[in-house]
């Protein structure tokens, strides 16, 4: 009776045990497909001229995405520009003269719930903001929407690297007649600034995927863009609006397009990994 | 002291342009709630928050009700978070309790890596692969599963079953990540006692582990249902966009983020951008109470640990 | 520069009796009363009174939470850096109250070399010595070569990195570190080097080279140090405090204190009887 149930619990540990197993596998597994996928696609329609030349018009097969490469690396750069001062900024705040306080609380708070607003929703606010008032589509809204996106990743993750240099940093540099100022921009921003940085590729990776706050911000174009006050191509949009098309020859072009953007994300965020641990709640 | 007062004036500055940077954050999460608020005034003072509930969304007509996208979200994430908590949390325990080390570390690794995907790269897979498997196997269903309402049916493939799937796929990475972080601090201790009373691993698992790690893991899957509720390419483009609202999950619907995608740069007119913009808002409220909840729980845990 | 400042007369107010002064003759720093602590916490000093000598060491002994970390640590000021730390009294340097002046500049006059070696993680090593120039905006690149040989050379450590003055300062060994550390602090060409229990993460032979430059030094530097071993206070310095429950209980020469204790407390302590 005993070695029974003693037989009957050691199956059920091993039959759960598998299923956890299992369960890893499959999540595991569901990106080597995704990858494994893309690339096998993708491979087939990538071409130099698909790197380098503009999109032939609706109808004739051929042409390529470089005036959407060219446009994410614009409305992504921009988007930098703005988020990330502001970010490395405000994180520098927190961990420096922020612990307490219910100012700083606000703020970290204010962080958080933008960190969980839906990025359609972000669009729907630099819509309003930017392209209401301008009356046009343009990049420049693009890249505020995705600096929103990028600020409260990036304050996170420099709030967090900031924090872990260690006081008797900051003493031995106060103890050397340097003003507070000086010590937090020039001793402690340095050393927490591998961490900041990665986290700012990262977040930077992140925006360069995005593709719903830019459907009616950026808006898209078929040709080169006519300045950041003008609507733009981005990498993702147009993948998106060559997926959800009717002609098999741009499918072919969204695989390849995929495969571009799969690489670069893949390549930041190894890169990233090999560069440094990130602390643990990097991905949140 | 002029040098002296010059230092500290360098401080100031340096403290009030940091916190000028921190007060743009804090004063861009109350422009957002009031901007949506102001554009999308003219919808609440036309319908007032029966636009909610209303069932029709007609914009030649200038009739807007937001239930079936309501509904839409609501269905597909509730599908999601069926099918990824359960992968999720088992993924987790295996990664913690049973995986070598770097076994855990390289399969914890691609996990983490699927919250990189971009969502329209998610989409694109979903229409040329998981439609067409859905569409497949739909009919098997209908067979096995009839008796129940949902599913039943013309196999679409595209569908609120189609959408809940992915999105299980985009949020499955985030509970993995927060309940491995979790199970990681549950103390030895617990642990050893329990095998100490000739307990099989799974018995840990189940007696010990989980019910320490709980409230992280319900954190965890407010967390990611702040997520799932939010997500919009990959949705958009599966879910079939048609403003219906079906028992049936094969049937195609529609979601808050998506119609907001599809509809606002042609939006006809200024009613039907203002009824837009007001999906917005709602959609912006249901995700903050959602993740203020889940910060709540996660900070609390933090506390203790 | 505040006129009431300047003004302020070097007499010093009458001391708690807490201890004995040393000889006024050459004093650098004259505490005042001291008292010291956090916010809503029992006092870390509850009063003290001490003349440290121009160019000489001067030890402070005493068991761990005695406060004597404190003590030097509100002698540049960086007591009040912590948050909720208060101090008051008077640390007179040259005659004039510390407390009023501006920590910076405080700072430049009065070094710290700490408890561990912390280089600056992002720095080599000539960077490392000359931090605290550049930091404050010396850009004369041959007076900052100049400053960080003679400083390296004063720390007796530059025989040993001039090879690699341009890699990275933690690379150093632990010993090596602190040497760099207290160069560091001699670039700014401080009167005064207070050293917080420098030797306490070191092994006994790096402990060993930090003491052979510490007589070295001495003769043209003004020198607190606080140590937990009193041997170290033996052989190094010319007064030495012991310390109490934030109390200073007895101020002297060196060889007497260890000697001829006059108090009961301090031969207690000095004889392992407790702490």
């Amino acid at each position: 009776m005993n070695a029974s149930v003693y037989a009957r619990r050691r199956r059920v540990n091993a039959l759960m045990l598998a299923a956890t197993a299992a369960c890893a596998a499959v999540s595991a597994g569901v990106l080597l497909g995704i990858l494994g996928y893309i690339a096998w696609k993708g491979a087939s329609s990538l071409s130099w001229s698909f790197l380098t030349e503009l999109p032939k018009p609706v109808g004739e097969t051929g042409g390529g995405i470089a005036n959407s490469i060219l446009g994410s690396v614009k409305v992504v750069g921009l988007a930098g520009l703005m988020g990330i001062p502001v970010g490395v900024a405000s994180g520098v705040y927190l961990a420096e003269y922020g612990r307490t306080g219910r100012f700083a609380f606000c703020v970290r708070y204010a962080a958080d719930v933008m960190n969980g607003v839906p990025s359609i929703v972000i669009g729907l606010f630099a819509y309003a903001l930017v392209v209401m008032p301008m009356k046009r589509f343009s990049a420049l809204s693009g890249s505020v929407a995705l600096a929103l996106i990028m600020i409260p990743i990036i304050l996170r993750n420099t709030e967090e690297f900031v924090r872990l240099v260690p006081g008797t940093i900051r003493e031995a540099a106060l103890a050397l007649g340097v003003p507070r100022w000086k010590v937090a921009a020039f001793v402690v921003l340095p050393t927490a600034g591998r961490g900041i940085a990665t986290g700012a590729l990262l977040a930077l990776s992140r925006a360069a995927g995005e593709t719903a706050p830019l459907i009616f911000t950026a808006f898209g174009n078929r040709y080169w863009d006519q300045g950041l006050l003008g609507p733009i191509a981005t990498l993702p949009h147009t993948l998106y609006n060559y997926a959800i098309s009717p002609y098999a020859d741009w499918h072919q072009q969204a695989w390849a397009a995929a495969l571009i953007l799969m690489a670069f994300m893949l390549a930041v965020n190894v890169a990233a990994r090999v560069w440094l641990r990130p602390p643990s709640t990097g991905a949140l | 002291m002029t040098a002296a007062a010059g230092e500290r004036f360098g401080d100031r500055i340096f403290r009030l342009s940091l916190a000028a940077a921190a007060g743009l954050i804090l004063l861009a999460a109350l422009a957002l709630a009031v901007q949506l608020s102001w554009a999308s005034r003219a919808t609440w003072a036309q319908f007032g928050p029966a636009f909610l509930w209303g069932r029709t969304w007609d914009p030649v007509a200038g009739s807007f009700g937001a239930l079936p996208f309501l509904y839409g979200t609501a269905v597909t994430s509730a599908l999601a978070l069926l099918i990824a908590v359960p992968l999720g949390v088992g993924s987790a325990v295996f990664l913690t309790e049973l995986a070598p080390r770097r076994l855990a570390d390289l399969l914890g690794f691609a996990i983490e890596l699927l919250a990189a995907v971009p969502s329209v790269i998610l989409g694109l897979m979903g229409v040329f692969i998981l439609v067409p498997a859905v569409r497949a196997v739909e009919p098997e269903l209908t067979r096995t599963l009839g008796f129940l309402p949902f599913f039943r049916g013309a196999p679409y493939g595209v569908g609120f079953l189609a959408a809940g799937l992915i999105l299980a796929l985009m949020i499955l990475p985030y509970i993995t990540t927060v309940a491995r972080e979790v199970l990681r601090t549950v103390p030895p201790p617990l642990k050893e006692g329990m095998y100490a009373l000739g307990a099989t691993r799974w018995e840990v698992v189940r007696g010990v582990s989980l019910p320490y790690a709980r409230s992280g893991i319900f954190g965890a899957c407010f967390l990611a249902l702040g997520r799932a509720l939010g997500e919009t390419m990959a949705v958009t483009m599966v879910i079939g966009n048609a403003p219906d609202i079906s028992a049936s999950l094969f049937a195609p619907g529609y979601s808050m983020a998506a119609v907001i995608a599809n509809e606002l740069a042609e939006a006809a007119g200024d009613a039907h951008l203002s009824a837009l913009i007001a999906i917005g808002l709602a959609l912006l409220a249901v995700t903050v109470v959602i993740n203020g909840l889940a910060r709540l729980m996660i900070y609390r845990l933090e506390r203790r640990a | 520069m505040n006129p009431t400042m300047d003004t302020e007369p070097p007499a010093a107010p009458a001391a708690p009796a807490s201890g004995t002064a040393a000889p006024a003759a050459e004093t650098i720093l004259s505490v005042r009363g001291l008292r010291a602590g956090y916010a809503g916490g029992a006092p870390v000093l509850k009063g003290v009174s001490m003349d440290v000598r121009a160019r000489a060491v001067t030890a402070i002994i005493g068991p761990s939470g005695c406060g004597k970390s404190t003590l030097i640590r509100c002698l540049n000021r960086l007591h009040e850096a912590l948050p909720g730390a208060f101090c008051d009294g008077e640390v007179l340097l040259g005659g004039r109250n510390v407390l009023d002046w501006d920590p910076v500049l405080l700072r430049r006059e009065v070094g710290m070399v700490f408890q561990r070696p912390n280089p600056f993680p992002t720095m080599s090593v000539f960077d490392n010595v000359a931090a605290g120039l550049t930091l404050n905006g010396e850009r004369d690149r041959v007076k900052l070569a100049e400053r960080v040989e003679t400083s390296l050379r004063r720390a007796a450590l530059w025989d040993e990195v001039k090879d690699k003055l341009r890699s990275p300062g933690v690379g150093l060994s632990g010993g090596q570190q602190q040497r760099l550390c207290i160069a560091r602090a001699l670039a700014v060409e401080p009167r005064v080097l207070l050293m917080d229990e420098p030797c306490s993460a070191l092994d006994p032979i790096a402990t060993a080279r930090i003491e052979e430059l510490l007589l070295e030094i001495k003769d043209q530097l003004t020198v607190v140090i606080v140590t937990h071993n009193m041997q170290q206070a033996a052989r190094v310095s010319a007064h030495t405090a012991f310390m109490l429950s934030g109390e200073l209980v007895e101020f002297g020469p060196t060889q007497g204190l260890f000697t001829k204790p006059s108090d009961k407390r301090t031969e207690d302590y000095i004889t392992g009887r407790f702490g």
